[in-house]
This record gives C-alpha cells, structure tokens and sequence, in this order.
C-alpha cells in the first residue's frame, strides 16, 4: 500500500434487490487530488459515493477512505472526511454564525476554535454583514460556498462533493473551483462528482461511469486522446452512448 | 456531553423560530383543555322527553309534572297514540317516551303495582342507558312516594314516612365531571404535542436533507437522540405545569397529592412517547407518513386509555392490549394523585410499568436510528 493512496476502491459493488447500481467498480485517489467521479445521471454516482462516505453498506468488494476500511470502520472515516451533498444541507432556519457553531461543535471543535474559524471563514466569503441572517434568505450560490466551507471545518483529509455546482451561475462556479483549488492546495483529497463537463477539464484526473461500471479513468488530457475527441463533453458523449 | 449542548442549543433555537409551530405547541392544547374539559361530559341534559297519557287521571299527571320538574328533561309533546310518538322517534323529534297505560291510577291503587311503557332511541347506546337509569329514578321516586301515601292514608295519625337514600362519592364528592375529564385531558395534550414533535423531528430532517449530512459526522447516536429528545422533553414538562395551572385556577380541580410526584412520574412518562415518536420517525420517510402512524397509534391509545370508558368494560382481550398503553397508565396516576392523593407506594406498579416501557421504546429508537443504512 502506497502512502500517498487516500482512497483505495477494489470492487466495490452495491445491489438493490436484482438492480445493481454499482458494479465492481475499482480505482485509486491520491493524496491532494482533484479526482472528477463523472457519470450520466443514474449512472450510480450518488450511491458509490455513498459508500465511501460511510452511510451506506457495501454488498461486495472493499474500500479504504484514509486508510479505513468502509465496511467495518465507518465511523473513523467519518472523522477524516467532510461532506457536501446535492441537496444543500445547512439548516435554513438557522444563521450562517449558528450553522458553522452547530457543525463545528458536532465534529468536536474547542468554542476557541470554533470561533477562530467561524471569523476566518466569514473573511474568506466576504459574509461580514451576512453573518446574522438566516442561510435560509441567502441566494443559492451563497449557500453553495458556506457549506463547502463547512464541509472543511474540521480540516479533513478528503471532502466528498456531490454536485456541489448545481443551478448556480456561471460566476459563482467559477468562484467555487478557485475555492476547491485552494484547499486542494493545502493537501486536502478533493472526490468531486459533477454534471458540468467544462468542469471535468479543471480536474487533475476523472472517471466516467456508465451503468454502474467506469467505463474510463485517466487525466482529462489523456482521456481526450484516447477517445479522439476535442472536448470532454464529445468523451463523456460518444461513452455514455456506448 | 458537549456535542449533546450543541444539538440541544440547535432544537431549541428552531423550535422558537418557527413562528408556525409556537402556536401550536402552546396556545392550541390550552385552547383545547379549556374547550374539552367543559364539553367531554358523561352528563345528559335536555332530553327529548315525550308521554302518551291514556289515563288522564291525577297521578298520571302528576308523574308527568315530575318530569316536567326535572332539569334533566324538556317535556315536548303529548301524543294521543303510539302510532304518533313512533313517527316522531322516527323523525329524531323525541328521545325517550312514557306511555301511561289506561286505568293506571285505578290499577295502582287497586293492585299496589303497575307497569309503564318506556321507548327510548337508543342508537347511541351510551346515552339511552343513561336515560332510562334517569327515567327509573323520577318512577321510583314517584312510585315510593306514592306507596307512602296510600299506606298511610287509613291511618291519619302516622306521619308520611320518607325513604331516601344518601349516596356517598368518594373523591369527587359534588360529581363534577371536570374533576374526573380534567386530569386526563391533561394527559392527552401532554401526550398529543410530545409524540406529534418528537415523531416529525427526525422524518422532517430526513425530508431536507440535513439527516444524511448529519450521518457523515462522527457524532454518536446516542449523543444525537438525546439531543433531539431532551427540549421535547422540556416542553412536555412545561406543558404539564400550564395544565396544571390552568386546572386550578379555571377549573378549581382539587389537587390533592404530591406535586413532586406528579412530576417525577411525568418526566419518565414523556420518555415512553418521544421513544415511540422517535421509533416512528426512523421508519418513515416523510412528515405526513409519520403523522398518519402517530394519529393511529394516538386514536388507539386515547379510546383504549379508560378516559372516556372504563377499562373494565372492555372485553378480556382488549384489556391485555391496554396493558401496552402508556396513556392508560398516566390517566390511573393523575386521577390517583391529583384527586386521591395517592402515594408513590399506590402508584408503584404503574410506574415500573412505565420505566420499563421508557427503557424498552428509547433502546428501539436509539437502534432503530441507523446512520449507515
């Protein structure tokens, strides 16, 4: 086992009843990469993901996220991963302030520090006004960037992002992938799915899914060579055709 | 513990936001204590009382006059045949009807006995017993009275001699139907608000979405059961105490026992509900299938709960199942307590029952929560 393996997938399958969404799937994701898991909607990127984030059981095959093991350690990885989902999970009826003391205090920060990362965060975003509104007023783009933020309180090995660009504007997703280089910069694993495929360039490396298999795997450069193709959008299209 | 007083500090400051819910939780059950307490009365006044008089003698008026007299009777009609009042009946004109039979007060004199026709409308059968046990106590009384006279009558020297019997309630000495509703209704706004809470909770975090966020933190299920529990808990208490409040000073309920015991045996008994309200919250899905399974269970708590009817008129079978109430058991200690003054050695058996129900449903709620499915 190499040092530098985050996560580490050999066959990891999941059954719903006869349907297999995901199927045997195996790869690797080194320390401090932006790893693009891409995939028609359907594909099984939601529920292999799923998996490695610990709240869902895998039928077959092995995982480690940061060197424990999905199945049997879940909740160890819980500690080193952080977390954005599709559906925008702040809670609404609490402030920006009340969200960030909440989600600290559940991963165990000292209200120090706490405090200490809820005035830097707050900087990084510009929400000096904001800090006392309701998430729940905030436009969605907004709420995008805070709870990506929050995913990185506790200062994880890798962070999981589930579409995390979804139905925001272009100046914002712009503004999003400069946040995730950022982190990815300080060795933070970034395990990203996404629609976008002007957004699969940005990745160091991606996978593309198609009907519960990885179809693909390799640097968006690569990848376009391969498939003789000059965007990524014209690989993920002549793959999930078939 | 510190991450329990973050959750803690979470529920409280969403439960005070949602301006919808406040009302709900505060005003509405106080509304309804106030509304059920007055109007949840096993007493039947103003029924339709009508005679059919084929004697028209004295004593067949003077039986009707009883009636007349009584509060409990509004004395509608008069009709001259059977074939009339039945119509009536049919119609929901009238309720209960007397009918005299002919030569009733000759044959009373003569045979010291006489029989009279009583129909009552017993599609409620509740209240057609109720009715007929009001019916027979204004005959018996007319009956005794009258006996007494023709006894008397030969011998002008011998007082009338009155045979009444002085009944005597334990308890609820004036029979006041609040006295005996309150206490339960009480229950029942404790129990409704708890279950109802505790029961979307978690099925409403399910439904935004901030559940699965949850479940990717590290945070113990334990931690964060008893974090979602503890301000329902606190709500549940404080409800009780503005029942309490509200029983004394409008309703001037006596409040015989021990204060300190009510409240102990309520704080285990809140338990009980928000660990089945928990249990239904983790096998639902959305906010509206927990409502439904947390209305079942409440319609069947509350009329197996020997509020409104006895248990012991209940048949054997039904009676093991209201073993498995918590409500039942709650209304025993309230009416035990607040109108008896029963000690915690009288409530010993229910109150082990309720430890263990407490034990039992919060180890299901806490199991049945998974974090990884």
């Amino acid at each position: 086992m190499e040092d530098n393996k985050v996560i580490e997938v050999k066959g990891l399958t999941k059954m719903f009843g006869d349907f297999t969404a995901v199927s045997a799937i195996t790869f690797d994701v080194k320390k401090g990469e932006i790893f693009g898991f891409l995939g028609a909607n359907g594909a099984g990127k939601t529920t292999a993901m799923k998996m490695l984030i610990g709240i869902s059981k895998p039928t077959a095959g092995e995982a480690k996220v940061a060197g424990f093991d999905v199945a049997s350690e879940a909740e160890d990885i819980k500690k080193n991963i952080g977390y954005m989902s599709q559906k925008f999970a702040l809670y609404d009826d609490l402030t920006v302030k009340e969200n960030i003391t909440f989600f600290g205090g559940i991963y165990g920060l000292t209200r120090a520090r706490i405090k200490e990362k809820t005035n830097g965060l707050i900087e990084e975003l510009g929400l000096q006004h904001h800090t006392d509104k309701l998430v729940g007023s905030l436009p969605l783009g907004w709420k995008q960037k805070i709870a990506f933020s929050v995913s990185l309180l506790h200062e994880p090995k890798i962070v999981f992002l589930d579409e995390p660009t979804g139905g925001v504007d272009p100046i914002t997703r712009r503004q999003f992938w400069e946040m995730i280089y950022k982190s990815a910069n300080k060795g933070t694993t970034i395990f990203v799915t996404t629609h976008y495929m002007d957004e699969a360039e940005y990745c160091d490396r991606v996978s593309i899914m198609v009907n519960g298999k990885i179809e693909a795997l390799d640097t968006p450069k690569r990848l376009k060579e391969q498939f003789n193709a000059e965007t990524m959008n014209d690989v993920f299209l002549k793959l999930a055709r078939g | 513990m510190k991450t329990i007083g973050y959750i803690i500090q979470k529920e409280f400051k969403q439960i005070f936001r949602n301006k919808g819910m406040l009302p709900i939780i505060f005003i509405l059950p106080l509304v309804q204590l106030v509304i059920l307490a007055n109007a949840a009365t096993f007493e039947i006044k103003n029924i339709k009382f009508a005679y059919i008089d084929n004697d028209h003698s004295t004593t067949s008026r003077e039986l009707i006059e009883k009636f007349d007299a009584s509060t409990f009777f509004n004395v509608l009609a008069n009709y001259s045949s059977v074939k009339q009042s039945n119509s009536a009946m049919l119609n929901g004109d009238v309720d209960v009807v007397l009918e005299i039979p002919s030569y009733f007060e000759r044959d009373l004199l003569k045979k010291k006995h006489n029989n009279l026709g009583l129909t009552i409308n017993a599609i409620d059968g509740a209240t057609a017993g109720v009715e007929s046990v009001y019916v027979n106590q204004i005959i018996q009384s007319f009956n005794k009275n009258l006996r007494i006279e023709l006894m008397a009558a030969p011998d002008l020297l011998a007082k009338p001699i009155n045979i009444t019997s002085i009944p005597s309630f334990w308890y609820n000495e004036t029979l006041n139907y609040k006295t005996f509703m309150v206490p339960g209704i009480l229950v029942l706004l404790v129990t409704m608000i708890t279950l109802f809470l505790s029961g979307m909770n978690i099925v409403r975090e399910k439904e935004i979405g901030t559940l699965e966020q949850i479940n990717v933190t590290p945070i113990k299920k334990s931690e964060f059961i008893i974090g979602k529990l503890f301000p329902f808990w606190v709500i549940g208490m404080g409800l009780l105490t503005i029942g309490l409040i509200i029983a004394k000073l409008i309703f001037d309920i006596p409040i015989v026992g021990s204060l300190a015991l009510m409240y102990a045996y309520t704080s285990i008994y809140i338990f009980v509900v928000l660990g089945i309200g928990l249990f239904i919250s983790n096998y639902t899905d959305t906010q509206q299938q927990a409502m439904f399974i947390a209305w079942f269970f409440m319609v069947i708590f509350i009329l197996m709960s020997g509020l409104f009817t006895p248990i012991e008129s209940m048949p054997q079978w039904a009676q093991i199942i209201t073993e498995f109430n918590p409500i039942k058991y709650f209304v025993e200690v309230m009416r035990m307590v607040m109108l008896k003054g029963s000690s915690f050695n009288d409530i010993l058996p229910q109150f082990l029952k309720t430890v263990l129900y407490a034990l039992v449903m919060n180890a299901l709620a806490v199991w049945s929560y998974k974090k990884t499915n």
